[in-house]
């Protein structure tokens, strides 16, 4: 019996390819064929607006600090009325992983992901996004969301200036 | 003197027409194995290059000869440099002794169709395809590596194993074309292949030789996920191209002996001789890239005790069993 078994064991394999060999691939041939990545697949990373058009980034650098592969680097700035916001934001997509824990961390949701999978480029240096490349004329995922009507800017008087509150300090020179 | 030119050019011919097809066959036969393989696992394999791939086997070829020339450090550098040839070219010598057409008369002259027809053409195959070995385990004794030594050892106790079933199986045929030569055997199968009168034999004679030619299901000694590429772990560039073409010729060397020995040569009807010859070598080719498509690797101990154990022993009844008949026939 056991050999009856091998015999069969050894045969029905080439039966089962044979039968393979006639079926259509499931291969999708990719540059004549694309298919459309899922709405949360996981690519090219966008900074976007919110509904009044103004810049959601208050360049908070959590999504830097998320970062695992250390690939966001920005420089906050501030309005006259006191809305922050990143003088430059660069991503270096050469090292991104698409992980999207800095889509995560935002609080604003200002940088999300995008299902454009197609960046890949010849030269390295094309790969480093500044913050014009990544800022698009959009909500993005959430067409509603306004940081700023939950937060509020306005401040009374300048910084410092009001009730109970210190001066700025300057870390520049906080001496001993 | 003028006859004995005339043999010259013809040899000559015969043997750059043998040269030629063998090696565009070797070439067109990876990218078929390629295909076929990835067909029957559901994907096209490759088809970017040239009307569904076809020009792929000259990039691969470009690939490997400009890639680096490796030699490690300690290996034993004449041996390392030497042992792919030898595998490329006792693939190669073995189609020497291959008929593939029946003799024709040409210039007044009955010209044999095989480069060069032995009296003991059978011996001569069994001992380049066993000479073959040497190149596998030179290459893997002088790269220094102990991934290349295991893949060396093992094909060598992979030729312990199949070689004598081998050789067993053939002796039947032997017994019943009377002949060692090449040419007799296919001739003594003009009404009935061999396949059909040793059809044990034949079982036994293609699982040998699957053995021989160190494909898979029989590719122990260079299992890519147990010792990385056996033999060939420390070769690079155009000397690994050697091993790896040295197998795909062996491939259809093997196609060549299984088709002259079981599958009646190059008889057939309809369809001129050398047609039917290169259906069937082409046939056997497909046969071993379906096999390599279907079958998992066995521990090479398996292997060895099935070819002990089991091929050994079948193949000693059954040249008893065929001496019992043909005496019988005969008597």
């Amino acid at each position: 019996m056991t050999l009856w078994r091998d015999i069969k064991g050894t045969l029905q394999p080439f039966w089962i390819t044979l039968g393979y060999l006639f079926q259509k691939p499931v291969t999708i041939q990719y540059p004549e064929v694309k298919r459309t990545p899922p709405p949360r697949y996981r690519a090219r990373i966008v900074l976007t607006r919110d509904p009044d058009g103004g810049e959601r980034c208050v360049a908070c650098h959590l999504c830097s600090g998320a970062c695992p592969v250390d690939c966001i680097s920005m420089q906050a700035a501030e309005d006259a009325d006191g809305r922050r916001y990143a003088a430059w934001f660069r991503i270096n997509f050469s090292r991104c992983i698409f992980c999207g824990l800095c889509a995560e961390a935002c609080p604003t949701l200002a940088i999300q992901m995008t299902p454009d999978y197609e960046i890949c480029n010849r030269d390295i240096l094309n790969l480093v996004y500044e913050k014009e490349d990544l800022l698009i004329d959009g909500c993005g995922k959430d067409t509603q969301y306004n940081f700023y009507e939950h937060a509020g800017i306005g401040v009374a008087n300048e910084r410092g200036r009001n009730q109970d509150e210190y001066g700025p300090v300057d870390p520049k020179s906080l001496l001993p | 003197m003028n006859t004995a030119i005339i043999t010259v050019i013809l040899t000559l011919c015969k043997l750059a027409l043998i040269f030629g097809v063998v090696l565009s066959m070797a070439a067109y036969l990876v990218l078929a194995e390629r295909k076929l393989l990835g067909r029957m696992q559901l994907r096209y394999g490759p088809n970017r290059i040239g009307p569904g791939g076809m020009i792929q086997p000259l990039c691969d070829v470009i690939k490997l000869i400009t890639k680096e020339d490796f030699i490690p450090e300690r290996a034993d550098k004449w041996l390392f440099l030497f042992a792919p040839g030898l595998t490329a070219l006792t693939a190669l010598l073995s189609f020497a002794v291959v008929p593939f057409a029946p003799p024709v008369t040409l210039f007044g002259q009955e010209l044999p169709m095989v480069v060069c027809d032995l009296n003991i053409g059978l011996l001569y195959l069994l001992g380049l395809s066993s000479l073959g070995v040497y190149g596998v385990v030179l290459g893997g004794w002088a790269s220094n590596s102990k991934y290349s030594l295991l893949g060396a050892m093992r094909s060598l106790g992979q030729l312990l194993s199949y070689e004598l079933a081998m050789g067993l199986a053939l002796i039947p045929v032997v017994l019943s074309a009377k002949s060692f030569s090449i040419t007799e055997i296919v001739m003594s199968q003009a009404t009935l292949p061999n396949l059909v009168k040793h059809p044990l034999a034949f079982l036994i004679f293609m699982i040998s030789v699957a053995a021989e030619s160190k494909r898979t299901p029989f590719d122990m000694p260079e299992a890519e996920n147990e010792i990385v590429g056996g033999f060939h772990t420390e070769y690079s560039g155009m000397r690994f191209g050697l091993f790896f073409v040295g197998e795909y010729i062996n491939l259809i060397v093997i196609g060549a002996m299984v088709t002259v020995l079981f599958l009646g040569g190059w008889h057939g009807p309809l369809l001129p001789p050398v047609a039917w010859f290169l259906i069937k070598v082409l046939f056997v080719a497909f046969v071993f890239i379906w096999a390599r498509g279907s079958m998992p690797r066995p521990r090479y101990d398996q292997l060895m005790r099935f070819g002990w154990t089991v091929m050994i022993p079948i193949g000693v009844i059954n040249i008893l069993l065929t001496a019992a008949v043909l005496l019988a026939i005969n008597s």
